[in-house]
């Protein structure tokens, strides 16, 4: 019901000159105990009413995004012959995994305007307001080099396959390293540069089974998880003495 | 095989943690040593988080210890009356232990001031060792392969108040000096997060004048209470005992304490002290390694929000 509603107000409003029609392959991630990864699909196409008009490139921008989290970022320097952390910075935002994928070189569909506008880009996407060192920027980048060697951050600049200026698909990977969270499934359609749609759908990462089963009780029976973790190694040690004095008779 | 850990929030190959467990089980079963000091740097080492793998591992070695015991007191080589005393300064001191570590890492630096700690005990407690041990193995060559006991020396450690009679052990002395040893590795313990058996065992030996046989039982005994302490302190406070973990983790390390302690009966005392004393002083030298030498990443991360 609410759905069709939606689609009434969507139909009611005035129609742009062009769309995003979009597919997922999946529109949740579960994580289970063997979970090694995921890949998502992103697919759809550009809806148009009249034929196109404007000569200058049509541009596709996929991003996914995990939940924003503050991170310090530490950095080492040697003290009397050692190397201890010295300085920190703190970023207030940082999405804690984001992949950026595009149908051509990034300066060929979006403009530096309208990144700024969108947060598009990896720089954009991290957010540092109170930084108090001089050179934080080395620390933003240093955040973005870790996360990028940990597959967390990608860049995929030409990966979205355009055909025809209509249908468009790209496969992103989610690593195994996931936190939970929802995730942002984002897409700009762009003509020269600017941005001229955009579509937004979110993704939830959850754990489910016996790993939801145990988050939920160490974080809610703290205390019985931790009997429950002793005695299992109680259990364990007990075990294999026994098993050990079986075999030695 | 791949298994994603739930409180970690990472995925890892379930033979390698394993395999790990089994190597540090069969150390802890020959040395009496909880294998804390080895597992936890391993562990950060494959990429699980400083605090899941700190509590995780005080799990773990509530299991190893445990099956290592039970195979002691079949032997009866654990003195449960020293070991009790020795855990009764051992809880005090790992209170101590966390005020202290709460204070440090209030001012910063904490991580630090582990890494120092590791590399001056380990350094210490090493050489000490290695330079005894050789004397030991030098002297019994001489004599013709007859080990001369020298432990009934009386330093003022025999003179203090409160004598108290150890059997098992041999001994007639006070229990302030294991009072004290106790509260010593309580705190260390605490603050290095580790069983403390690396410390503990050279301190009976030495310090206490114990016979090597006895040291290793007991000291396992006292571990059990000292870490099943910890485990449940970090399980309540900052939930970062993995249970997944512990279990991949426990199963190698049960299985290796078995035939740890099988191995450590068949070796001489002398032998099986030069060969911890050597692995002490081999972790200890790739911390200070890592201290002196420029790291290729400067930077790390953290969760931030808290300073």
């Amino acid at each position: 019901m609410l759905r069709l509603f939606a689609l009434f107000l969507i139909l009611a409003l005035p129609a742009k000159a062009e769309e995003i029609v979009l597919g997922l392959s999946r529109d949740e991630v579960a994580i289970t105990a063997t979970f090694e990864g995921s890949e998502i699909l992103v697919f759809g196409a550009v809806k148009r009413e009249a034929p196109i008009a404007d000569d200058s490139t049509l541009g596709v921008i996929v991003t996914v995004a995990g939940p924003d989290k503050p991170v310090t970022v530490r950095r080492k320097d040697r003290r009397l012959g050692i190397w201890v952390n010295t300085d920190a910075v703190e970023v207030d935002a940082a999405p804690s995994f984001y992949a950026v994928a595009t149908s051509a070189s990034m300066e060929d569909v979006l403009r530096d305007i309208e990144d700024l506008r969108y947060r598009i880009t990896i720089p954009r996407a991290i957010r540092s307001v109170g930084a108090e060192v001089g050179d934080s920027s080395s620390y933003t980048e240093a955040l973005m080099r870790i996360r990028a060697d940990q597959d967390l951050y990608q860049m995929l600049e030409g990966e979205v396959d355009l055909e025809q200026e209509t249908l468009f698909r790209t496969a992103i990977t989610l690593p195994a390293n996931l936190t939970e969270g929802d995730y942002q499934a984002q897409i700009f359609l762009t003509r020269g540069g600017e941005v001229i749609d955009e579509f937004r759908t979110a993704i939830p990462v959850k754990k489910v089974g016996l790993e939801r089963w145990l988050y939920n009780l160490a974080h809610e029976q703290a205390f019985l998880y931790g009997l429950m973790s002793l005695a299992i190694a109680i259990a364990a040690g007990w075990g294999a003495s026994a098993a050990f004095s079986l075999l030695r008779r | 095989m791949q298994i994603y850990l739930p409180i970690a929030e990472v995925s890892v190959n379930a033979f390698l943690l394993l395999g790990l467990g089994g190597i540090v089980g069969i150390l802890s079963g020959m040395f009496g040593v909880g294998g804390g000091f080895l597992m936890t740097p391993l562990l950060f080492f494959i990429g699980i988080p400083p605090a899941v793998a700190v509590a995780t591992e005080a799990n773990q070695i509530v299991a190893s210890s445990f099956s290592g015991v039970l195979a002691h007191l079949k032997r009866k080589t654990v003195d449960l009356k020293m070991g009790t005393v020795l855990l009764i300064g051992g809880l005090i001191g790992s209170g101590l232990g966390i005020v202290v570590f709460n204070y440090l890492k209030s001012v910063g630096q904490v991580e630090l001031l582990v890494q120092l700690c590791y590399v001056v005990f380990l350094g210490m407690i090493g050489s000490l060792m290695f330079v005894e041990s050789l004397r030991a193995i030098r002297k019994s060559n001489k004599a013709g392969g007859a080990t001369v006991p020298t432990r009934r020396r009386h330093n003022w450690v025999h003179n203090l108040p409160f004598k108290m009679k150890f059997r098992v052990s041999g001994l007639y002395i006070s229990v302030i000096p294991p009072l004290l040893v106790g509260v010593l590795v309580g705190v260390l313990a605490a603050i290095m997060g580790v069983g403390g058996g690396f410390i503990m065992v050279p301190a009976m030996i030495y310090l206490l004048g114990m016979p090597t046989k006895v040291v290793v039982g007991t000291s396992l005994f006292q571990i059990i209470f000292v870490t099943a302490f910890t485990t449940m302190l970090h399980a309540t406070t900052n939930y970062t005992v993995d249970i997944v973990l512990a279990v991949l983790l426990l199963v190698g390390g049960v299985i290796g304490a078995q035939i740890g302690t099988r191995i450590g009966v068949k070796m001489k005392a002398e032998q099986l002290r030069i060969l911890l004393a050597l692995m002490v002083l081999a972790v200890c030298g790739k911390l200070a390694f890592d201290l002196l030498v420029m790291p290729s990443e400067l930077y790390s991360l953290g969760a931030g929000g808290g300073h």
